[in-house]
């Protein structure tokens, strides 16, 4: 065959692949807002379930998402990013460093409903958090940790080690070196890795399952220690636990989940493109 | 002769490789000191030994002394990032850090505790003057530092040490990467440095070491094979390599 045919084949057989691999997220992503668009209105955003959830709106169910995913940022950003700075910055290569990182891959690879069930015998039943906002804020934090940490760890290692001499040989200390020149550096990709995280800890079911979730709960969550309802938990139940529930209530709270997430996501590349475009090196 | 540095007898290891063997020499309080030798001789790790930036390098080990104005600088107790800021270092490339101008220069003053705006004013202008770059930046000095041309980064370089007032300043072939014109702005206000600071420049070339010079120390592979005074080792050398590498016959 004529090297010239060979490659427009070949090319137009990638073209294709690709193809596939897109239209299914595309059908996705069309089906559910096409069908959940309809149902989107101020009253479906704002109020509260009525007549066995197939009324009424899906508030408790958004703010609850948006409080555990909160949740999750507070007890994991702090942890995480401290544990990622040790690791790049501090830590030398020792049996402990290598327990530590091999623990890290080991934590991302085990299954959401097992974090359910941890987060169930840890925070709910021994701390005695009972389901609530707190224990499964917590439960996600722990699972959205090991993306957190590894992140955090390559945005510093992907600063040249220049900067810390320079830093070092005008009088700084090594933690002044990487508060006021690494850091400010690795920023954008910190954050990212951390929306990332808690990207994947918003959509989630399982973990939440046993430790926050709220069947239903036609009010909103009066403190830290109030169980709630959340938007993917709330799409699991309607779609499977509630007969005659209308499709469109299910199509628009997976429109609402989607978008919520999908926002993030935009957040997430915003935030890169600015410190992008400011960057030096 | 005043003796700013004294080095006694140092041996230096990275891991089996020898990087220093058995230097001793002193440097002399204000001049310019030019440790100068083809590449791999232990010019640079002697700098780097000087402020301590080797601290953080495994597997090396160390022998002998270095004395700053008669004290110990490896002594127990010593507050490095203190000697850090009495010893500035200058380093090949220039690397400004994220920034304008004025937070560049203003960097080590900061963490040195000053605040004092009015202080820290007169170390922005006084310490950019004397690495000839005020004229050129006066109106940028708020601009992102990497928004200068490679020349006017390495001057930063130099502002940003000279910011912290030190007694001693080192610089790694400060001039490999400017055009003639910049390397000639940077040589004349070295020169006038050194009524104030003891200066030790690994220099570019040969040519360069003996356009500054008052003292030179020859290095080849890690051993210090000849020091004494400027015109002396360039003109009238007393040890036959050290000859050869001056007039071009090898290096």
């Amino acid at each position: 065959m004529h090297p010239h045919k060979a490659q427009r084949i070949g090319f137009v057989l990638l073209t294709l692949i690709s193809l596939v691999v897109v239209i299914p997220i595309l059908l996705v992503v069309g089906v559910i807002a096409v069908r959940g668009i309809k149902i989107i209105s101020v009253e479906f955003l704002t109020t509260m379930p009525r007549e066995g959830m197939t009324e009424g709106g899906i508030f408790p169910a958004i703010v609850g998402t948006i409080l555990l995913t909160l949740g999750t940022a507070v007890a994991a950003l702090p942890v995480g990013v401290g544990a990622g700075i040790y690791l790049a910055e501090y830590a030398r290569d020792s049996v402990f460093t290598r327990t530590i990182r091999l623990a890290i891959v080991n934590l991302a690879s085990i299954p959401s409903v097992v974090y359910g069930l941890f987060g169930l015998g840890a925070f709910v039943l021994f701390l005695q958090f009972g389901t609530s906002i707190l224990a499964g804020s917590l439960t996600l934090a722990i699972m959205t940790l090991p993306v957190v940490m590894s992140t955090t760890e390559e945005a510093l290692r992907a600063v040249p080690v220049e900067f810390r001499t320079v830093s070092a040989s005008l009088g700084g200390t090594k933690w002044q070196g990487i508060r006021h020149v690494v850091l400010p550096q690795a920023f954008p990709g910190i954050i990212t890795g951390v929306i990332l995280g808690l990207l994947r800890a918003a959509g989630e079911t399982a973990p939440i399952l046993f430790t926050a979730a709220a069947f239903y709960l036609p009010r909103l969550p009066r403190s830290a220690f109030d169980e709630t309802m959340a938007l993917p938990y709330h799409l699991y139940v309607i779609s499977t636990q509630v007969p005659h529930m209308p499709l469109d209530v299910q199509y628009g709270t997976a429109f609402v989940l989607l978008v919520f997430v999908l926002s993030l996501n935009v957040v997430a590349s915003l935030i890169r493109r600015h410190f992008r475009q400011k960057r030096e090196w | 002769m005043v003796t700013k540095i004294h080095i006694e007898n140092l041996t230096y290891r990275y891991g089996d490789t020898e990087a220093l063997r058995d230097v001793s020499l002193d440097v002399e309080a204000n001049t310019i000191t030019a440790f100068f030798g083809p590449a791999a001789g232990g010019k640079t790790t002697l700098l780097r030994l000087i402020n301590r930036l080797n601290d953080r390098v495994d597997g090396t080990e160390m022998k002998g002394r270095i004395l700053l104005n008669g004290k110990d600088i490896y002594a127990p107790g010593v507050d490095v990032p203190e000697l850090r800021r009495r010893v500035g270092m200058v380093f090949t490339l220039p690397l400004p850090l994220p920034g304008t101008v004025r937070e560049n220069v203003l960097y080590g003053p900061r963490l040195a505790g000053i605040s004092d705006r009015a202080r820290l004013d007169a170390l922005l202008v006084r310490s950019l003057s004397q690495a000839a770059l005020w004229e050129e930046v006066r109106d940028r000095l708020d601009a992102p530092a990497s928004e200068l041309s490679g020349g006017q980064q390495q001057r930063l370089c130099i502002a940003r040490s000279l910011a912290l007032e030190p007694e001693v300043l080192l610089l790694d072939e400060p001039a490999s990467g400017l055009d003639p014109l910049s390397t000639a702005k940077v040589e004349r206000s070295l020169t006038e440095l050194k009524e104030h600071y003891t200066i030790i420049l690994v220099p570019h070339n040969v040519q360069q070491a003996a356009r500054m010079a008052d003292w030179a120390a020859f290095f080849l592979m890690g051993e210090l094979v000849e020091y004494g005074r400027g015109e002396q080792v360039f003109t009238n050398a007393r040890d036959q390599r050290t000859e050869d590498y001056v007039t071009g016959r090898f290096g």
